[in-house]
């Protein structure tokens, strides 16, 4: 076993996940198998590579500093769970 | 006539013609959607009134220019995640159950330009995460071929509507096969463009360095068609690539005489269905009759595409769906404090595959692990993309199975993710390396399932492998078969 149920816990706490113990249980079997099989990437020798984050060359697109959008405030806060006038509701973050 | 099963450029010249109205198209279309959905269910929502509407303005448009856009008055099925202002857009997840996005996806605005009809949002797995549309958090998508197959995924829903003639066209997203491998099991054409060649802009991010957007339609001239009308430069995707947009459907002449079809070694293995290479085989028989230069050739680290792929997407992901935090928009569920409410929150509003990818992705990119797994994985993917840079300086084009099997039954995979993540084995490498590929069909198994081609091209090269495909498809009538429904 690569995975233990506590680093299971530790990335669900990371990922901001809650799951349940039945949860716990299924995903440290299956993410095991799934990182076991991963292990075959060690079977390469890639010390010499440059690791590749874009497949297609792209460089820094640039634009003027410039407003392009005028943000509608009504229709950016029509999806919100929750709102007050012009602002998002949100819990109480500051003790 | 039966409008539905048109072709869209059928559909546009007997428009032009004054034989058939954009209306009654899309009524027809409509019709067929009732009498259908009922045992395929493609669709997740469906826009009927705004529809006819932008038909009847479609009509007005025809009869004043008869030189306007070939998408003027055709309907075209969404996937649903494709930000569509004012239509609800869910990427098949509880957590955007109610979301009405404030603005059009790039594509969407140029199709809306162009005039064409919107029937409606497909079904998906949720955020475009699987292979057979059964991780849709709403429903399961049907095989228009047969009810106990899944149509594939993650464009299930597109790819269904397509074969089942609830809409002329379709567009989808492919990030390791999504568009290609249901394109496959339905028996249709889908194009994954190269990288940057069409605006991610307003498509919900999965995994950003490989989403790439595509049509879904009955036939190749419709899919150049349609690449035609989506590709092109946008300031609002920096990755997008400024390049002028040729003229797709104009090149398509059937020759492709000289042209060297490149066919990987390592791509015929064990698990693959004997009628799927029985069928692949005799499939680049005929490109040959048709001219084409066959040629051996070798993509080395082909095996280890999946690792990489799962490990470079679900890392991406981790990281794209940390905005599902129950603030802004989504679902919120009532935590006791901050952090009990981001949890709870993605919680209820994810289902187990999307939490599955944000578990593995975050793993591969948590402290101790990121060397081992994500720069493991990006080192690797320069290796794959290599393979076929290498192959590119000997073959125009390459050939390979869409998938080793045709429409797996559905329940067959959903308790073994690894076995579901191994379908996606010859679609994924080419999102790895930015390339464009297309899938069509090249044949029936014993079953009556389509079997997928897919014709791999160089970077920017869509007009190559749309011309491998056009050629192949003169030659036969797989196209032209329909699902009884």
């Amino acid at each position: 076993m690569k995975l233990s149920r506590e680093e299971i816990q530790r990335v669900a706490m990371l990922a901001r996940l809650r799951l349940t113990a039945e949860e716990v249980e299924r995903f440290t079997e299956q993410l095991d198998k799934i990182l076991q099989y991963m292990d075959k990437l060690n079977q390469l020798d890639t010390s010499e590579v440059q690791p590749l984050a874009h497949a297609v060359d792209i460089v820094n697109a640039f634009r003027e500093d410039k407003v392009t959008n005028r943000p509608n405030v009504d229709a950016l806060l029509a999806n919100a769970p929750a709102r007050d006038e012009t602002f998002f509701r949100v819990p109480k973050i500051i003790e | 006539m039966n409008p539905p099963a048109l072709t869209l450029h059928e559909a546009a010249d007997l428009l032009r013609q004054r034989e058939l109205s954009s209306k009654e198209l899309t009524a027809a279309v409509f019709d067929r959607i009732a009498a259908t959905d009922d045992k395929v269910h493609s669709y997740i929502t469906l826009c009927r009134d705004s529809a006819l509407e932008q038909a009847k303005a479609a009509d007005e448009r025809l009869k004043q220019d008869q030189n306007s856009h070939p998408l003027l008055g055709i309907p075209l099925a969404i996937k649903d995640n494709f930000l569509t202002l004012g239509i609800r857009t869910t990427c098949a997840s509880k957590i955007l159950g109610d979301f009405i996005p404030p603005y059009d996806c790039t594509v969407i605005s140029k199709i809306r330009t162009a005039g064409a009809v919107i029937t409606g949002k497909t079904n998906l797995d949720e955020f475009a995460m699987g292979s057979s549309a059964e991780n849709s958090a709403f429903f399961p998508t049907r095989n228009p071929w047969r009810a106990d197959r899944v149509p594939g995924g993650s464009s299930g829903g597109s790819a269904a509507a397509v074969a089942a003639d609830q809409c002329i066209a379709a567009l989808g997203t492919d990030t390791g096969g999504s568009i290609r491998q249901p394109a496959g099991c339905c028996g249709i054409v889908g194009l994954k463009p190269t990288y940057g060649r069409v605006s991610r802009y307003g498509i919900i991010a999965f995994a950003s360095s490989m989403d790439q957007v595509g049509p879904m339609t009955k036939d190749v001239r419709d899919c150049a068609l349609m690449l035609e009308a989506i590709a092109g430069h946008d300031p609002a995707d920096s990755t997008s690539v400024n390049r002028p947009v040729p003229p797709y459907s104009e090149g398509l002449t059937g020759d492709i005489k000289g042209l060297r079809l490149g066919i990987p070694k390592e791509y015929f293995v064990s698990g693959m269905q004997p009628e799927v290479e029985q069928a692949l085989r005799q499939a680049v028989r005929l490109l040959e009759q048709n001219g084409a230069v066959i040629e051996e050739i070798s993509l080395p680290h082909t095996e280890y595409a999946i690792a990489v792929y799962y490990i470079v997407a679900t890392a991406e992901a981790s990281s794209n769906l940390a905005r599902y935090d129950g603030m802004r928009y989504g679902y919120r569920a009532r935590g006791k404090d901050l952090t009990e409410t981001y949890m709870l929150s993605r919680q209820e509003g994810f289902g187990p595959e999307v939490k599955r990818r944000i578990m593995l992705g975050t793993y591969v990119l948590s402290a101790g692990y990121y060397d081992a797994y994500y720069l493991k994985a990006q080192q690797v993917r320069a290796l794959i993309k290599k393979d076929f840079e290498e192959a590119f300086q000997r073959v125009d084009a390459i050939i390979t199975p869409t998938a080793p099997t045709t429409a797996f039954k559905m329940g067959e995979k959903t308790q073994d993710p690894l076995q579901m993540y191994l379908s996606d084995i010859y679609t994924i490498s080419i999102n790895l390396a930015g390339l464009p590929a297309l899938s069509l069909p090249c044949g029936f198994d014993s079953d009556a399932l389509p079997i997928g081609m897919q014709i791999i091209g160089k970077h920017f090269a869509e007009s190559t492998i749309l011309g491998v495909a056009y050629s192949y498809e003169q030659s036969t009538d797989w196209h032209n078969r329909k699902p009884q429904l």
